[in-house]
């Protein structure tokens, strides 16, 4: 069990910083080879020295620069077997009222039309692994896709729709014969350096953190860590059996109401 | 990464009831495996055939209480043995489960209160009385002790003639978020989360779908066991160590911040 991901090729976008980093740390630590994307130069470098993962900048929207990626991986590892769908913003986003076109279409291409086009082509990757169509492919959406904040309406959107996409797919999939899982991810406050930052940037940090820690019945945010244990469990053969599946990792927030 | 490697249950102890067979007897397989001790409790009498081949096989980590679910008896005396063997408990696996299906103007009240009682009363009295051992034991453990609670895809959707197992299941999934909130809020050291399985080739399964055999849906177990993996996207029934990797996941640090949540393992059945 110490390396439960040896000999396993993995794609994780998004992976400069935050739930994405730590996901290359933890899937590179179970002994996987990783590859991940983003566009935060100097994090990646670091990243790749600490880690020994490569990296291609790449916008995940950008659906020409996809295949290029693709044969980037083969070429190097010669298969895949597993992708994080993790890259996301929100960026632009506002209530239903205030948001723009711009806006709105930002959030969308990335969060929306990225994990499309991540899943699209890890399927077509995974497809050309030598024992045939085998694979794990997570998509990060959020615990906002079943409790949409009124402030951010197209991040509410497009991680909803990514539960629907993992499921589409997780049929499909299975319809066609691939040994492909396809899952969705639901994290609730993670503490991000991004979270940190904004409240660091406070005039009372410490109020801040405690409206961040107290959104959950737990009483504090996750640790990056603990995203990406579900992460290299959903990624292993351990978790066989399970397509098609949207997993709340979110200490008990959309479990139901604090009582009184 | 103090996660990784083997034996990552080590100094764990589990209780799991239903434990002697199917799922719960994988959990405990995988949980040894891990480096935990565990004790099994099911229905069968302590010198029973089944209990002492099964001990042998295990080993020495592994020990046995008989204890009906139903009787709350019969939970004091589990642990009270629990706290006798190892004095804490930080994984307790509520396992045991029946079915029951038919046409609902044919269900007999005395049935629906049977599988009711296993199924919902059996979880409620688990964790009613391993609460206090569990929330002394959890604190020294990361992530804390886990309640695990079985329910089911039965507990998310419903299917035609299953209302009793489907009501009960339904059950499991709200009791376990509820719990789970009750301990969050009061910072106790338990996370609760519930396991839904498909179709598991285990035991229970096969006896149920006999039933439908009898009933004439089908000329044999097999060919039910095969229409359900052609239905099912993965295209084949569970392995109960799948289950039991699930649970082990659900046990282990890795999930520290899971509590509240539901974990399909299912392959794609309820996506469709
Ligand atoms: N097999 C499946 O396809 C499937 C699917 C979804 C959920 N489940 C659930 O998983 C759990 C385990 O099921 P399984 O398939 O391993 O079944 P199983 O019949 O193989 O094992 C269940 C065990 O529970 C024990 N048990 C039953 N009533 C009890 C009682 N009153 N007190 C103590 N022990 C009792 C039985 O003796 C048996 O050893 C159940 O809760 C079941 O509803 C099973």
């Amino acid at each position: 069990m110490t390396a439960r991901l040896e000999g396993k090729v993995a794609l994780v976008t998004g992976g400069t910083t935050g739930i994405g980093a730590a996901a290359v740390r933890r899937l590179v630590g179970e002994g996987a080879n990783v590859f991940f994307t983003g566009s935060k130069e100097a994090e990646a470098a670091a990243l790749c020295a600490e880690t020994g993962a490569q990296f291609r900048a790449l916008r995940v929207q950008d659906a020409a620069s996809w295949p290029g990626l693709i044969e980037d991986v083969l070429a190097a590892y010669g298969r895949l077997d597993i992708a994080f769908a993790n890259a996301g913003t929100e960026s632009g986003d506002a209530s239903i009222e205030d948001v723009g076109i711009e806006g709105w279409n930002n959030v969308v291409a990335i969060n929306q039309t990225g994990v499309m086009l991540t899943v699209q082509h890890a399927i077509a990757a995974m497809k050309r692994n030598p024992e045939g169509a085998t694979g794990s492919i997570i998509i990060n959406s959020s615990m906002n896709a079943t409790r949409p904040l009124g402030n951010y309406v197209t991040y509410s959107v497009t991680k909803a729709a990514v539960c629907a996409l993992a499921k589409s797919a997780a049929v499909h999939c299975g319809q066609k014969g691939y040994k492909i899982r396809v899952n969705a991810i639901l994290p609730g406050v993670v503490e991000t350096p991004l979270i940190q930052q904004i409240m660091n940037a406070q005039a009372d940090p410490a109020a801040t953190r405690a409206i961040y820690e107290g959104m959950a019945p737990m009483g504090r945010m996750a640790q990056l860590e603990e995203i990406s244990g579900l992460v290299a469990y959903l990624a292993s053969d351990e978790a066989g059996f399970i397509s098609g599946a949207e997993i709340a990792i979110d200490g008990a927030t959309t479990a139901g109401m604090m009582g009184v | 990464m103090s996660d990784l490697g083997t034996k990552r249950l080590q100094g764990r102890v589990a209780f799991i009831s239903g434990g002697l067979r199917g799922i719960g007897l994988a959990c405990a397989e995988r949980f040894l495996a891990e480096g935990a001790e565990v004790v099994l409790s099911d229905l069968d009498a302590e010198d029973s055939d089944t209990a002492t081949a099964t001990l042998a096989r295990l080993g020495q980590a592994a020990s046995y209480v008989r204890a009906n679910v139903t009787s709350e008896d019969d939970w004091v005396r589990a642990v009270q043995a629990v706290q006798e063997r190892h004095g804490a408990v930080h994984i307790l696996i509520n396992n045991a489960g029946t079915d029951l299906t038919g046409a609902v103007e044919t269900l007999k009240l005395e049935d629906w209160r049977k599988i009711m009682s296993v199924n919902v009363d059996g979880v409620f009295l688990g964790t009613k009385h391993f609460v206090p051992l569990l929330a002394a034991s959890g604190a020294a453990v990361k992530g804390g002790a886990s309640i695990i609670n079985v329910s089911s895809i039965m507990g998310l959707v419903g299917m035609s003639e299953v209302s009793a197992y489907n009501a009960s299941k339904g059950a499991v999934r709200l009791f376990t978020k509820s719990i789970a909130l009750e301990f969050a809020q009061k910072k106790m050291p338990i996370r609760a989360n519930s396991l839904h399985p498909g179709f598991v080739l285990t035991p229970l399964l096969n006896a149920g779908f006999q039933r439908w055999v009898d009933a004439g849906a089908a000329e044999k177990v097999q060919d039910l066991i095969d229409s359900m993996a052609a239905t099912t996207p993965i295209g084949r029934l569970a392995d109960p160590a799948e289950l039991a990797s699930a649970a082990f996941f659900l046990a282990s640090s890795d999930s520290s911040y899971m509590t509240g949540a539901e974990l399909v393992i299912d392959g794609g059945w309820t996506a469709q």
